[in-house]
């Protein structure tokens, strides 16, 4: 529900970056989502679709890197792989965890490539 | 902050980055910034009003229906003597909430979100425009009724106080883990229907929180009834007494998250 305005943010930022980059235009975009963080990765996707019209990234490609829940166990200090909704230690039972990833909500790179040149409409009939 | 210094590449989120080195296209800017970098930005601005001004500011967040409204009206009842109290109501449309609270004689701003299904940083700092800090000690935002998305929107609370009522079940912690995760506290409300109900157990409810390996305060209370609120009105004092100590010392508070997720969700805080 809330990812268009996740996408709306990503798109100013991506306007951001390309107006410090005159002549080039967003050709790929990679986010990292996390399961904790509280966004659907496909909704995400088709977001963008709408939010990137009439912008820098109009023909950008959204590249979606979904990470898994990792957590630390103070108590006995190991790092074991968890469930959103049951995040304790694997190897012990300890409950107070702490997350080492999985509420990621990043933008982790993006690649710019040249604004091509309109193409010469005199010979696009032939 | 550190969206440039490499601070928030976790082992979690470091192969994601080697494993794409090598090959690059064209030119790429190594960003790093949360995706709600201009919202976290805005809360941040908000939350150094607050200190500023001295005020607690409280998130509460639930399904709708939970008794947000209620808890307030009571907590107004029972606070609105001692301390000066504000409310920002979150609908996606009419002003009965805010009306229901001015009628206690407590300013309260509505912002009505249209379609929006959360409140955003943005929303509550032009909401804070209509209200007068330094008559506030106690301001309480009450989000849109929604589990799911007002968890990821940071408006610049020092705390999160999620609310959980009778008539929902008890694993809906484990249902909506984001929303949960990120509390503060915990009310389980609408007490006084318990026995009526009889499936709700608040252990189950506590332990499908811990699951989420948040330590939150559990507090089983009735609005309506008033039973157990003196615990709620507690938590709240000391909550109060707190912000005037780190407002004292110069430092502010950001609602609860593990550790690990401060540092990557890290912006413009000293």
């Amino acid at each position: 529900m809330h990812e268009l305005s996740i996408c709306q943010a990503l798109v100013e930022q991506l306007e951001g970056i390309a107006a410090q980059h005159p002549g080039k235009q967003v050709a790929e975009v990679h986010v990292g989502v996390g399961p904790l963080s509280g966004v659907v990765p496909q909704l995400l996707e088709d977001a963008f679709s709408v939010a990137r019209a009439g912008s820098c990234a109009s023909a950008s490609t959204l590249h979606i890197h979904k990470s898994g829940i990792v957590v630390h166990c103070p108590s006995c200090g190991r790092q074991s792989k968890a469930l959103p909704n049951r995040l304790l230690c694997s190897h012990c039972g300890e409950w107070r965890t702490d997350l080492v990833s999985g509420d990621e909500l990043l933008l982790e790179r993006v690649e710019l490539d040249e604004i091509e040149k309109p193409a010469n409409t005199s010979t696009a009939y032939h | 902050m550190c969206d440039t210094c490499g601070c928030n590449i976790t082992d979690g989120n470091r192969h994601l980055l080697d494993a794409e080195s090598g090959h690059q296209h064209g030119s790429a800017v190594e960003v790093l910034s949360n995706l709600l970098h201009q919202n976290d930005h805005a809360a941040a601005h908000n939350r150094e009003h607050f200190d500023r001004h001295r005020v607690l500011t409280i998130n509460l967040m639930s399904s709708p229906g939970s008794g947000k409204t209620a808890l307030l009206e009571a907590t107004i009842e029972r606070l609105g003597e001692k301390f000066r109290i504000g409310v920002i109501e979150g609908d996606l449309e009419t002003e009965n909430d805010a009306a229901r609270i001015r009628a206690r004689g407590v300013p309260a701003v509505q912002i009505m979100t249209g379609t929006a299904c959360h409140l955003d940083a943005h929303l509550v700092h032009s909401a804070l425009h209509d209200l007068d800090l330094d008559e506030i000690d106690i301001l309480f935002i009450e989000n849109v009724g929604n589990l799911v998305c007002p968890a990821s929107f940071d408006l610049g609370q020092h705390y999160n106080v999620t609310l959980l009522s009778t008539t929902e079940g008890d694993d809906k912690p484990a249902k909506y883990p984001v929303m949960f995760r990120a509390a503060d506290a915990m009310l389980i409300t609408k007490s006084d229907l318990l026995e009526v109900l009889g499936d709700f157990d608040p252990q189950k409810a506590s332990q499908h929180l811990r699951n989420l390996a948040n330590p939150a305060a559990v507090m089983t209370l009735s609005a309506r009834s008033g039973e157990q609120l003196g615990e709620w009105t507690e938590w709240l004092q000391q909550r109060f007494d707190q912000q005037q100590s780190r407002v004292a010392d110069g430092v502010t508070r950001r609602p609860a998250i593990q550790p690990d997720g401060v540092a990557l969700h890290a912006d413009t805080h000293r």
